[in-house]
């Protein structure tokens, strides 16, 4: 076993209210630069939805993330390494800006300046890249917010392919829309797709907390880790010529502190915690067929109280405080231990390391034509249909396990009896208005016991910043002192340097 | 003495500058080093002028070089005129497709707004000389045919000569004025070359042919 640790993340999509506020987070401490306009390392999506850029999930045109060939092997779908040598003049699977949004400002200084006249002067909205006026704004940032049941956004989800057109009607019938939101960040996978797609070997995983960087100085712009990342988390930085990503604000982390998106979140979806894991499994891992990669991700994420896990990762220089921390990981618990966290599209065969618990929605039985729930002839075993059914779900389950399972629509539907247990529990609980045999049949659907779900509940809606956030001891500012300066590269480094500035005198 | 100047001294000067500046700019200033890609904000027109340009530019390249490097093998290849034909032939075909290639993209940073705004003064100066470049090759290759056979007894000597540091320039002062340009305007690109982005040719990253999926770096020296 090579047991290693990992900062990984869970989004609990339940809670989240779509208020971008951990998009604007980001965005003013690391996207505010030339080049980097329209770039959202930390993005918000309606789902079902086209988001951003615009079928990000249609790998059919942008050729991201790994493929599984018959005899198992699984293999780049962008490129071989001839190939991606030979498209390296023309990469025919990049998406331009116009996959994204051209970035404009305002011209307020008209309002000012204008002559006298007989119209009131406007502000016109100017390209951030080529300075000209626009006249018409064809997309811009969460261009697609809460269109949930558009034609022209919505519909055009490649999620949607599986479902018959009846489903599709439920899921866009006017007034009776039904959506969810999909933050999105750096998954900080385990076998990334823009890692092995850099010709220049510019990007890697740092070994310590799995947080994968591109370097600025070995970038040449060859522009393939765009391409070879199947959630679009790498973006071209076309003033600087370098590709830029999410880099899980790793000198907060290094601090102490969460990421400013973590830490922004208002509605509190956001965990942070250690997970040990084996990586001698990556690679057989990421091979398995579709339907078994969820667990085969899972069975990779090594129990951090075992003693035998604990020696091994011991051996492999994994600090005491390191191990603790993984102990004491929300993250571990909602994905391995109560198992109700699953990675979102697990088909590209990256491994990502940000999970999701799924989203229920209020009441779950679909609506007919009168507007009643239609939740005639459902048998669920003695359970409330109208928040309980799963077989005529408004959101659709299968539309569910392709996003989140790979297609596999058991481990969707554990997840969903586990959270509806939670859920009957509680309002037994709370409200009373339950029998204690459904309460009773709802454990017993979740595979659950009433402790496991006081834990599932409190951590979910109670938690504190301490159990949202186990930041763990990176320790690498004490590290780096060992052997450089301290204050040697202090108002020198960044982003974006690329001359000496002068070393401030006060 | 002029042509001493151009013949020995200027090559000398431009081999020399373009090494010392690429290897101060690689370790001192690697972030600058980058083949600025402007695919991202124009794909189409790119498509039309950039693989021509590249696939055109590199095969007549590595034709001068081997032709440079084994001179004896190459004079055998082109003593046959079926094979000298087909050579020719190969090579007009190839150099048409790299100046259609560079024209194209001369017309996209002209006409497209977009790249406009990534193009820099060094950009326009770099496209003018490689215009130069391909028109006077294609032009010397069309007009004084023969020259995969010629070059052997002309520009190789000279350049052989010049790696020998013992410069010999009467197999090239008595060409004629254009064929004498396309070989002075080759280092007038390399000395271009550290300077410019055309950096990126001296980075193209043969590694990935053999290189490991995943890369991950430690910190600290695991034990």
């Amino acid at each position: 076993m090579d047991i290693r640790s990992h900062v990984s993340m869970v989004f609990h999509l339940d809670k989240c209210i779509g208020c971008h506020t951990c998009s604007v987070a980001c965005k003013n401490i690391w996207t505010d630069r030339k080049g980097t306009e329209y770039m959202w390392w930390n993005n918000v999506e309606t789902k079902p939805g086209t988001g951003y850029p615009t079928q990000w999930e249609d790998q059919d045109k942008y050729k991201g993330g790994w493929e599984r060939e018959e005899d198992g092997k699984i293999h780049l779908r962008l490129h071989g390494r001839k190939k991606g040598l030979s498209n390296i003049f023309f990469n025919p699977a990049l998406p331009t800006i116009d996959d994204y949004y051209e970035p404009w400002t305002y011209d307020y200084e008209n309002l000012f300046n204008a002559p006298e006249g007989d119209d009131q002067p406007t502000a016109r909205a100017v390209s951030m890249i080529t300075g000209k006026p626009m006249d018409t704004i064809e997309a811009g940032p969460n261009w697609d917010d809460d269109l949930g049941g558009s034609p022209l956004y919505a519909r055009n989800d490649v999620n949607l392919d599986d479902l018959t057109d009846d489903e599709r009607e439920q899921l866009n019938e006017l007034e009776r829309v039904v959506f969810f939101y999909l933050p999105r960040i750096c998954n900080h996978c385990l076998n990334p797709g823009c890692v092995a797609a850099c010709p220049a070997g510019a990007i890697y995983k740092r070994g310590e907390d799995g947080i994968v960087l591109i370097s600025q100085e070995k970038c040449r712009a060859w522009r393939m880790c765009i391409s070879g990342c199947p959630y679009k988390k790498t973006y071209y930085n076309w003033a600087s010529g370098k590709s830029e990503k999410c880099i899980l604000c790793y000198p907060r982390l290094e601090s102490g502190q969460p990421p400013a998106c973590f830490h922004s979140c208002v509605g509190r979806i956001r965990y942070l915690g250690v997970l040990l894991y084996d990586a001698d499994q990556i690679e057989k891992c990421a091979s398995v067929p579709d339907l078994e990669l969820v667990a085969a991700q899972r069975n990779m994420i090594q129990d951090p109280f075992d003693p035998e896990v604990i020696k091994c990762a011991k051996a492999n220089g994994i600090s005491d405080a390191m191990i603790a921390s993984a102990q004491n990981s929300p993250v571990y618990k909602f994905v391995k231990k109560w198992q109700i966290a699953l990675p979102l599209h697990a088909e590209f065969r990256t491994l990502p390391m940000l999970y999701y618990v799924p989203p229920m929605l209020p009441v779950l039985a679909k609506t007919d034509k009168d507007g009643k729930y239609d939740v005639a002839g459902l048998d669920n075993e003695g359970l409330p249909a109208m928040i309980s059914s799963l077989a005529k779900a408004r959101m659709p389950i299968k539309y569910m396990a392709r996003m989140f399972s790979a297609g596999n629509v058991k481990e969707v539907e554990d997840v969903y009896r586990k959270l509806i247990a939670v859920r009957i529990f509680k309002r037994a609980q709370k409200v009373k208005d339950y029998q204690q045999a459904e309460v009773d049949a709802a454990l017993a659907q979740g595979a659950t016991n009433p402790e496991e779900v006081e834990a599932i509940f409190r951590l979910t809606s109670l938690p504190t910043y301490e159990e949202r956030f186990v930041v763990p001891p990176l320790g690498r500012e004490v590290a780096v002192e060992a052997w450089e300066k301290p204050l040697e590269r202090k108002t020198e480094a960044g982003f974006g340097v690329r001359n000496k500035i002068a070393k401030r005198k006060f | 003495m002029f042509d001493n100047a151009l013949f020995i001294g200027f090559p000398y000067a431009a081999v020399a500058i373009a090494i010392i500046v690429a290897v101060y700019r690689f370790w001192f200033d690697p972030y600058s080093v980058s083949s600025q890609s402007s695919q991202f904000l124009e794909n189409r027109k790119l498509f039309f002028g950039s693989v021509p340009w590249h696939y055109g530019v590199i095969i007549i390249l590595l034709g001068h070089i081997t032709a440079l490097m084994f001179p004896g093998v190459w004079g055998l290849f082109t003593a046959n005129q079926t094979r000298l034909y087909v050579l020719e032939i190969t090579g007009l075909a190839l150099a048409l497709m790299t100046t259609v290639g560079i024209l194209i993209l001369i017309y996209r940073r002209i006409a497209d707004a977009r790249t406009q705004t990534v193009t820099s003064p060094y950009d326009w100066i770099l496209l003018f000389f490689l215009f130069l470049q391909v028109a006077f090759g294609f032009w010397a290759a069309y007009y004084y045919r023969w020259g995969s056979d010629w070059y052997l007894h002309t520009a190789v000597p000279w350049l052989v000569s010049l790696l020998k540091f013992q410069p010999d320039i009467t197999y090239v002062t008595a060409l004629p004025f254009w064929v004498r340009f396309h070989f002075l305007n080759g280092f007038v690109i390399i000395l271009l070359l550290p300077f410019t982005r055309l950096m990126h040719v001296l980075v193209f990253p043969i590694s990935y042919l053999w290189r490991e999926h995943q890369v991950v770096i430690w910190h600290k020296a695991r034990h």
